[in-house]
């Protein structure tokens, strides 16, 4: 099967200084996908490089196997690229319908228009609101996202990606500052989204990562050190000696 | 070169601490004030005048921090905006009522007029006197920001400024301190060029275009930046209004458009 | 509000300034030139709060567009004799758009202070053009006796400003209702999306710099129209149209009024022209000492102005605020 996403040889540097070295990566159909490594390996980088928010110093991008290197972050997003924030970046003090509906209006190409009133869309109101339904959140759609739990806007953020019916959906640290007994709700969410998508998770939280992840990658200062299921990576004594490495020297 | 000793202050304020301060130029405008008030009616020398004008703006910028400033270091740019503004406009009516419409004289000290003969031509000499400053300040300035443990400080506190409070910085006392030196500067600026720009009551908001040109020019937080900026400016008037005079300072704005859709950043910009 | 719930029929108090203008004609003839000059910069006003309060865009440049227009329907007048007043306003608003999408292409690719400075820097421009190419403009003095020919053939523009007064009613009342569509659509949510969070908006596949332009180019199509209706209700204009007291002026109104929030964009310069016409009058002097002041005090304790104001003191008021608070910053 052709991957929907693929990267081959990407490299970023700034400077002197390399944070992503010949990485090649390939997301199948339907992945269920996760992105590990110690702090600072570059996970971050690699998603702002997918996503189009940094540039990358050499190496090629392809989505749904059309190059998108050069492509601006918003015709990523019109292809099929969807993404949430590690700090959630949402419209704070819009509803959180009003957050959904705003990324649903784009992707049908009704935030062009000036003339009919927003609220006569229904359509749109709908799809926002049936998507709130699926996430659990449809209670919370008329309140303000600055008023709502830390949590629960992790699901926002899960939600605006989802409106956008993205062929490919990234989610970095998805559980980030959630407590523990809201991530569990998380991985709940994640684990009911539509197979047809393939998700590439950045996670920090070994456990949602596991119990996730159909494949891993695990990058360590840039570079790919070792790809494969979950338990051969668990088994895998490279990775363990980065991780038991790093807790060895504090 | 005045250009760049006054906005070199407002490259700090704005680069270092990220604050949109329009009312810069009333910093200058006060130092201007000072020195001619100092040397018209209590015989000041030239250079005693400077540095009066450097501290006591420096200390009146100190309680406006305090009051009015700090609360509103998180408001968002908009806010900085408005209230920068109402300060112009309520210190040009003062400077109005204070002083009235006449801009305020000053009596350079008879070393510095003249002309005076580098590599075998004449150059005004007051003019050369200000580029030379601006270059020592320039080192003074770097060497402080780039080497001493306040500019680390600083450069620390802004990027992060919780970080590097639970780091034991006292960022309040450290911003204050910036400000102060950055409108100290203005008054310095002001003070020094208040032959070239006569100081009257107008003065913040007829050259508000050109601090902001030399400061997004030369690119925000950068020491260099703004000389180079203001280097050009001055270069890039004088020319035109040597060789076409019709277009005033037309080409100045035209070249800065040109320079900033080149980098946006500013020549020197660090901060994306 | 503006978004995909708001109920967007009209509500009674939104009638409030019509009728109020309408009984301003019958009440105080004395007064109706000054209230056509309210009226332009309230129009004057709506369009720069589409950009500032709706899209978040800070700019002191908005006297360029004014001008524009004001020295477009002037120059048409004397120079080329086009005395029509529809065609005036049709020429303004056109210039204005031309300036908007011409200036608007290059700033918007810079954010917050090069921003702020650009529009600065256009102003200016524009003042030293119409200082120096004084055979078209007329320079410093200005170009005087402007004629505009009777509306629709009928209604002369006569000395006590009464078909004036109601000429601006009848276009202001025309953008209003434009101008209200806009926010309600789900263009207005969408402007309001990249002043909340441009970043998000980029992320969700929206061509943020071209929607940018585009309202900017809107906004000036409105500023030249009011600045045109000012030259055809003074029958004058002069380079007092132009550079930062305009644009200073009409922030510090808009943010009295209150900004992102419609109506704001009628009470503002309808108090402080009100203000104006009887305190400069009396204290000179000290008029721009407290316009400064107040805007200090507004900053520092109340950012919503009045209407946000009002907002906390009757939670029933209904308004066309858009649930976002009045410290819009620009990102």
């Amino acid at each position: 099967m052709a991957p929907v996403l693929e990267t081959r040889q990407l490299c970023k540097s700034f400077g002197a200084l390399t944070v992503a070295e010949r990485i090649d990566f390939a997301l199948e159909p339907g992945a269920r996908h996760a992105l590990i490594g110690p702090n600072g390996a570059g996970k971050t980088t690699f998603v702002n490089m997918l996503t189009g928010a940094l540039a990358p110093t050499s190496g090629r991008i392809f989505l749904g196997g059309e190059e998108i290197t050069r492509a601006s972050q918003a015709a990523r997003v019109r292809r099929g690229l969807g993404r949430t924030f590690q700090v959630t970046t949402l419209f704070r003090s819009l509803s959180v319908l009003d957050n959904v509906a705003l990324g649903i209006a784009e992707r049908e190409g009704i935030a062009r228009r000036m003339w009919r009133p927003a609220s006569r869309f229904t359509e749109v109101k709908d799809e926002a609101m049936a998507l709130l339904g699926t996430l659990g959140i449809a209670a919370d759609a008329a309140t303000r996202v600055q008023d709502l739990p830390y949590g629960r806007q992790r699901l926002v953020e899960i939600a605006i990606a989802l409106g956008l019916r993205p062929r490919v959906l990234l989610l970095d640290e998805p559980a980030a500052g959630v407590p523990s007994q809201d991530s569990g709700r998380i991985l709940e969410v994640l684990g009911a989204l539509p197979p047809d998508i393939a998700i590439l998770v950045i996670e920090h939280d070994m456990d949602l990562v596991f119990r996730f992840a159909r494949r891993i990658t695990v990058l360590v200062q840039g570079q790919v050190l070792v790809e494969g299921t979950p338990q051969e990576i668990a088994a895998d004594p490279r990775v363990r000696s980065v991780y038991l490495g790093e807790a060895a020297h504090g | 070169m005045v250009l760049y000793v006054i906005a070199v202050g407002l490259s700090v304020t704005m680069g270092l601490m990220g604050f949109v301060n329009l009312a810069h130029g009333v910093f200058a405008m006060a130092g201007g004030f000072i020195l001619s008030y100092a040397m018209a009616r209590f015989a000041v020398p030239f250079a005693a005048g400077l540095l009066l004008a450097f501290v006591l703006v420096a200390a009146v910028s100190v309680v406006l921090e305090r009051f009015l400033y700090a609360p509103l270091y998180a408001a968002g740019e908009l806010a900085q905006v408005l209230f920068t503004i109402g300060l112009i406009f309520a210190s040009v009516a003062l400077a109005r009522f204070v002083y009235g419409t006449a801009s305020a004289p000053v009596f350079l000290p008879d070393h510095l007029t003249g002309q005076v003969r580098i590599l075998g031509r004449d150059f005004p000499a007051y003019r050369v006197f200000l580029i030379v400053f601006s270059a020592a300040l320039i080192a003074v300035l770097w060497f402080g920001v780039e080497r001493t443990r306040w500019g680390a400080m600083v450069r620390a506190a802004v990027d992060n400024r919780a970080m590097a409070q639970s780091i034991g910085i006292d960022t309040r006392r450290l911003f204050t301190l910036t400000f102060a030196l950055g409108s100290g500067l203005a008054g310095l600026g002001g003070a020094l060029g208040a032959d070239i720009l006569p100081v009257h009551w107008g003065y913040p908001l007829e050259h508000l275009v050109y601090f902001l040109i030399v400061v997004a020019v030369g690119g925000l937080g950068s020491l260099r930046g703004p000389f180079v900026a203001a280097l050009f400016i001055g270069i890039a008037d004088t020319a035109c209004k040597y060789w076409v005079p019709e277009l005033g300072a037309f080409l100045v704005y035209a070249a800065t458009i040109a320079l900033l859709l080149w980098r946006p950043l500013g020549l020197f910009g660090v901060r994306a | 509000m503006s978004g995909y719930s708001a109920d967007t029929r009209v509500r009674w108090t939104e009638w409030l300034p019509w009728v109020v203008a309408l009984a301003a004609f019958f009440a105080l003839p004395e007064y109706l030139a000054l209230g056509a000059r309210i009226l332009i910069y309230i129009l004057f006003a709506l369009s720069l709060d589409l950009i500032l309060g709706y899209a978040g865009i800070i700019t002191l440049g908005h006297s360029a567009f004014f001008g524009l227009g004001a020295y477009t329907a002037g120059i048409l007048s004397t120079k080329l004799g086009i005395n029509d007043p529809f065609l005036q306003l049709v020429a303004a608003a056109a210039a204005g758009a031309l300036l908007g999408i011409s200036t608007g292409a290059v700033i918007l690719r810079t954010r917050a202070l090069t921003l702020l400075m650009l529009t600065l820097a256009i102003t200016a421009i524009l003042l030293e053009v119409a200082n120096k190419m004084s055979s078209l403009t007329g320079g410093a003095d200005g170009l005087s006796g402007v004629q505009v020919n009777p509306l629709l053939g009928l209604f002369k523009f006569d000395l006590w400003g009464k078909t004036a007064f109601l000429y601006c009613l009848a276009v202001l009342f025309i953008a209003w209702f434009f101008v209200r569509r806009l926010i309600y659509s789900p263009f207005g949510a969408m402007l309001t999306g990249i002043r909340e969070n441009t970043t998000r908006m980029h992320a969700v596949g929206a061509p943020v710099y071209w929607r940018l332009v585009l309202v900017y180019t809107i906004s000036g199509t409105l500023a030249g129209i009011a600045g045109a209706l000012l030259t055809q209700v003074n029958q004058f204009v002069g380079l007092n149209v132009l550079g930062f007291e305009p644009s200073g002026e009409l922030l510090v109104m808009l943010i009295l009024g209150g900004v992102g929030r419609l109506y704001g964009a009628f009470i503002g310069p309808a108090l402080y022209l009100i203000a104006q016409d009887y305190l400069a009058k009396q204290f000179p002097e000290y008029w721009y000492f407290g316009i400064g002041t107040l805007l200090i005090v507004i900053v520092l304790f109340a950012p919503g102005g009045i209407l946000g104001l009002l907002d906390r003191l009757k939670p029933w008021l209904p308004s066309s605020r858009p649930g976002s608070s009045a410290r819009a910053s620009a990102r």
